[in-house]
């Protein structure tokens, strides 16, 4: 839709030949990715293709990770859109989401079918606290950025800290916590900037 | 199936799940599974469309499946639909959420990932990238707690709460495989340990 990318900044290097090839490596990707997938489109598109730079994947991702919508679900249709324009992101995303859908479809009935079964309500049950677990893990993982964010680090903390009270604690509605938080939090790193 | 609900839905109902879905869709900064407060508070709080235990059920299935975790909108959609009772109503359940979650957020991501690709340097674009990444942790922070006080409860399920810290903990410092901690987790439930 908007400017492709020049082609001599692409020609050295390996990139996906044709759609069916997006599609196919984003299929492959996805069905890698038990419980989250950011770190197999890291190992598979960096490392092992080599379709981006490491810099051009952590710009990517702070893009996909800011912008609303499921972060891998905008990184893979940032990804096709390097290559085909918008045919490229509409191609990567259908290859991220297709059949991994059809296969949790799937799970979900079986599990409808075994779902009064103890063991497979208790091991769901360990697996949920589990999860929960996981989310905390990456809200700490991505804290260590606050120590580099332009915002001062007790303003961060307090935001931090004020967002889960309001969010967590006293259930309010997301739209007022990002709104007000989040302009908090821009104002903030735009005075720092130069 | 267990837990299951029966409910009537009018079409205005899928119009206004359709419609919640598609502002989720543009609150869903740092991922679909920071409005999971918000779609708790619609979806078994307000309208009582999905019981605590199928909503736990969706999250630890997409957890445990391969795939973007964005799926676990998809199986909510699902049983919003089987709880509707047929299995039409519940494709309908998937479309209506799927599409609702990744519609606006994806027309919204590709235009303005082309537009800040081609503006990086700007103050006002590095400021929203990183004035937002408190307020991104504290929603992550509240899934979780949500997550894990949802699956746990009361103090009695002391064991949950356990499990949730120490996974927290193994997967934020080690780099041990998601499964192994997801598979543990199972066990753990399946045993009856949790």
């Amino acid at each position: 839709m908007t400017s492709p990318p020049s082609t001599e900044q692409l020609h050295d290097r390996p990139r996906p030949t044709s759609l069916p090839d997006l599609f196919v490596a984003f299929t492959v990707l996805a069905l890698q990715g038990f419980g989250g997938v950011l770190a197999i489109v890291q190992r598979e598109l960096v490392e092992r293709k080599r379709w981006l730079t490491q810099d051009e994947f952590i710009e990517d991702w702070a893009v996909a990770q800011i912008m609303p919508g499921p972060n891998v679900v905008n990184l893979s249709m940032m990804i096709g859109a390097r290559y085909f324009g918008l045919r490229g992101a509409l191609t990567a995303l259908a290859g991220m989401l297709a059949v991994p859908l059809v296969l949790i479809l799937l799970l979900a009935v079986v599990h409808a079918r075994f779902a009064d079964n103890t063991y497979v309500a208790g091991a769901l049950r360990g697996m949920a606290a589990v999860s929960a677990g996981l989310i905390a893990a990456a809200g700490l993982k991505l804290s260590t950025a606050l120590a580099r964010s332009p915002v001062p680090l007790p303003w961060c903390l307090a935001i931090v800290a004020v967002g889960f009270v309001l969010v967590a604690l006293l259930k309010f509605p997301l739209a007022y916590v990002l709104l007000g938080l989040g302009s908090l939090g821009c104002i903030l790193a735009y005075r720092k900037l130069r | 199936m267990n837990g299951a609900i029966q409910i009537t839905l009018a079409w205005h109902d899928w119009l206004n799940l359709f419609g919640h879905y598609l502002l989720l869709s543009l609150m869903s900064l740092g991922g679909a599974i920071s409005t999971t407060s918000e779609m708790h508070r619609f979806l078994v709080e307000q309208h009582g469309w999905l019981t605590q235990a199928q909503f736990n059920d969706s999250i630890a299935l997409a957890q445990a499946a391969p795939g973007p975790n964005v799926l676990f909108v998809a199986l909510m959609g699902w049983k919003v639909g089987m709880n509707a009772g047929s299995t039409t109503a519940a494709f309908l359940g998937v479309a209506t959420t799927m599409i609702g979650i990744l519609l606006p957020s994806t027309i919204f991501t590709y235009q303005v990932a082309q537009w800040g690709h081609r503006n990086r340097e700007l103050r006002a674009v590095r400021a929203f990238k990183q004035g937002m990444a408190p307020v991104v942790i504290a929603l992550l922070l509240s899934t979780a707690w949500i997550l894990a006080s949802s699956a746990g409860g009361s103090s009695e399920h002391w064991p949950l709460w356990l499990l949730t810290l120490a996974s927290c903990i193994v997967i934020w410092r080690t780099k041990l495989h998601l499964l192994w901690v997801l598979g543990a987790g199972a066990l753990l439930g399946a045993l009856g340990y949790v």
